[in-house]
């Protein structure tokens, strides 16, 4: 089985953009976050308008730490949650700039950096901005119930994170390393509950970063860090036993959830973070802190997504899952 | 998928089950529900006693007030926070179908009054609407047919 | 004094009863919401079919009337009342009465709270 491409002229993340709302705020890694939008909706007329302020905002301040202008950008690459991804339109014409869009659940954003990654390393593209965004308000609405609904969540359950990220790949500059990618497969459990998405994500995620170890030719000690996108405090258990079953057993301390992460032990986050804006604000935000300041130098990052539809789950069908790794170092200039 | 390796999945997952406290779920259903009610009741005699209501229409007037305070705690927006607490015990109750209407209403605000609100009002509630109005009717054919045979 | 404490404990007792009933549907049979409630109207149906609903009542008072079974039994009430006064169409033209208060009471505040309020995050 194929799928993991290893960039020899390895693209370069150059900057970040992370936009949070009133929850990541107070979360524990408010500190890494760029800006907030503190009341969730700002001026917009509705949470779906507010999820396109949030990505434009947070593509907006990717550019101004490049010191680039939307029109510098060769290909804007960015999806969310939303049907027909109607956030990342918006930011698309907010930007003005070349754009496709895609949709990958919850693993958007590293579909968008494989993605970004192999225009730029083909040559045809120098500046590409990525990004993904979610929105809790917004999602709760598509997904499950209307807000105010009093309706009890299992503890089981995810809470969508209300941010989104950006991140600027070039072909030359300063930056991180993005040293490989691997494409995962479409994996399905039989997992029918929409309320257990990390125990329906884990064996995709194992399924991906098994896959990258074996075709990298590298180990979990190689890196300093391995995370999962939004798996979630049971998620992230399921995926170290599957890990250890398949011999890539990682130092339990290295394995990191970025939903786990993100919003710490706050309480209504029930088993974690999870949704496309969460793996995307704590990438550009805090992992790439970690990165340019060398707490570690190599990563590997493993967002997940469960591509359902609210019918898909209703019609009585399992979720189908899939996970995108990054392999991200930092190092000297390529060049 | 090798079923074999679904079999073990499976198996893991129980092991790494987040369990629910049902014990403290199910207390908590039932204080909410019986204090609902007991309330509901005491307004009740309230207004039988002293209202000099007949208890059909007394009935009917606790339920629009128990409706009226449902809707404000909704709107406010603290009725999902007391139903993450109480579960059933505020779904079960009339509560829970006003606060299915209220909520769907308030949230479709943003595609408008006549596409959101008037559409969406009922995308919760309806469904026990259908489902009362379907089985009251099987009773009512039940009935008629027997009164028509003759035993009933 | 008595009149206004009356039925108050059987009020607690069979609402919250009810209510744990919705719940081990929610936890144990792993049921929606949505089912859960389907599930109670029609009980209330059947029961009041039954011809007991009403004589329960007597003695759970609100324990019967607020959860969402009486919305079955106001129903299946107001098809009967309707059967015996105007026959087979009384069906139709009764069903609804019993339990006007509650919708049109429910459909007026919401939209209002619609008009008046945005969901709090």
């Amino acid at each position: 089985m194929k799928g993991t491409w290893i960039f020899n002229n390895a693209p370069l993340i150059t900057a970040g953009g992370a936009v949070g709302g009133k929850d990541e705020k107070n979360g524990p890694l408010a500190a890494y976050f760029d800006s907030f939008f503190a009341d969730d909706v700002t001026q917009a007329n509705s949470y779906e308008e507010a999820e396109g302020f949030f990505l434009s905002r947070a593509a907006q301040i990717a550019l101004n730490k490049a010191s680039l202008s939307s029109g510098d950008i060769d290909l804007f690459i960015a999806g969310d949650l939303m049907n027909q991804i109607t956030s990342a339109t918006y930011t698309a014409a907010y930007l003005n700039a070349p754009y496709l869009g895609i949709f990958s659940a919850c693993a958007t954003v590293c579909e968008a950096l494989a993605m970004g990654g192999l225009a730029v390393a083909s040559g045809k593209c120098q500046k590409v901005l990525v990004g993904s965004v979610s929105h809790n308000k917004s999602a709760e609405r598509q997904f499950r119930y209307p807000n105010e609904y009093g309706s009890q969540k299992p503890p089981t359950c995810q809470k969508t994170a209300t941010a989104a990220g950006a991140l600027l790949l070039a072909d030359k500059g300063q930056g991180i390393m993005l040293e490989s990618v691997t494409v995962g497969r479409v994996v399905d459990y039989g997992i029918n509950d929409p309320l257990n998405m990390g125990a329906a994500m884990a064996p995709a995620a194992a399924d991906t970063i098994c896959k990258h170890f074996s075709q990298t030719k590298t180990s979990p000690a190689d890196y300093d860090l391995i995370l999962s996108g939004d798996l979630g405090k049971m998620g992230r258990e399921l995926l170290f036993d599957l890990l250890s079953s398949q011999g890539y057993g990682p130092d339990k301390q290295r394995l990191k959830d970025c939903g786990l992460l993100l919003y710490g032990e706050q309480k209504d986050a029930f088993c974690g973070g999870s949704g496309a804006g969460c793996i995307a604000s704590v990438l550009a935000g805090y992992l790439c802190n970690l990165l340019q300041n060398r707490v570690v130098t190599r990563i590997l990052v493993a967002a997940t997504g469960a591509l359902l539809s609210p019918n898909w789950v209703k019609q009585g069908n399992t979720i189908p899952c899939i996970s995108h790794a990054v392999s991200l170092r930092v190092g000297d200039n390529n060049a | 998928m090798q079923s074999q390796e679904v079999k073990g999945y499976k198996s893991l997952m129980k092991k790494h089950e987040v369990k629910k406290p049902l014990f403290k779920s199910f207390s908590a259903a039932f204080l909410f529900g019986g204090g609902l009610c007991a309330a509901a009741q005491f307004i009740f005699n309230l207004f039988v006693r002293y209202g000099g209501w007949q208890h059909d229409q007394a009935a009917g007037i606790v339920l629009v007030i128990v409706i009226a305070v449902t809707t404000l705690v909704t709107a406010l927006g603290y009725y999902d926070n007391l139903g993450q607490i109480a579960g059933a015990g505020l779904a079960v109750p009339i509560s829970g179908f006003a606060n299915s209407m209220v909520c769907a209403a308030i949230d479709d605000r943003s595609e408008g009054i006549v596409q959101g609100v008037a559409t969406g009002s009922f995308k919760l509630a309806g469904a026990v609407i259908v489902f009362g109005c379907v089985s009251a009717f099987i009773v009512g054919i039940i009935y008629w047919l027997g009164g028509l045979l003759g035993f009933l | 004094m008595h009149e206004l404490t009356e039925n108050l404990l059987m009020a607690f007792v069979v609402g919250g009863g009810i209510c744990l009933f919705g719940q081990i549907c929610f936890d144990v049979f792993r049921l929606t919401p949505a089912h859960t409630l389907c599930l109670l109207v029609s009980c209330g149906s059947v029961i009041s079919g039954l011809g007991l609903y009403d004589r329960l009542i007597d003695f759970c008072g609100m324990g019967l009337t607020l959860p969402i079974l009486s919305f079955g039994n106001s129903l299946t009430n107001g098809a009967l009342q309707g059967l015996r006064d105007y026959g087979f169409w009384g069906i139709f033209l009764g069903m609804f009465s019993p339990v006007s208060a509650g919708i049109a009471a429910a459909v007026c505040f919401s939209f209002f709270a619609a008009l008046f309020f945005k969901p709090k995050y």
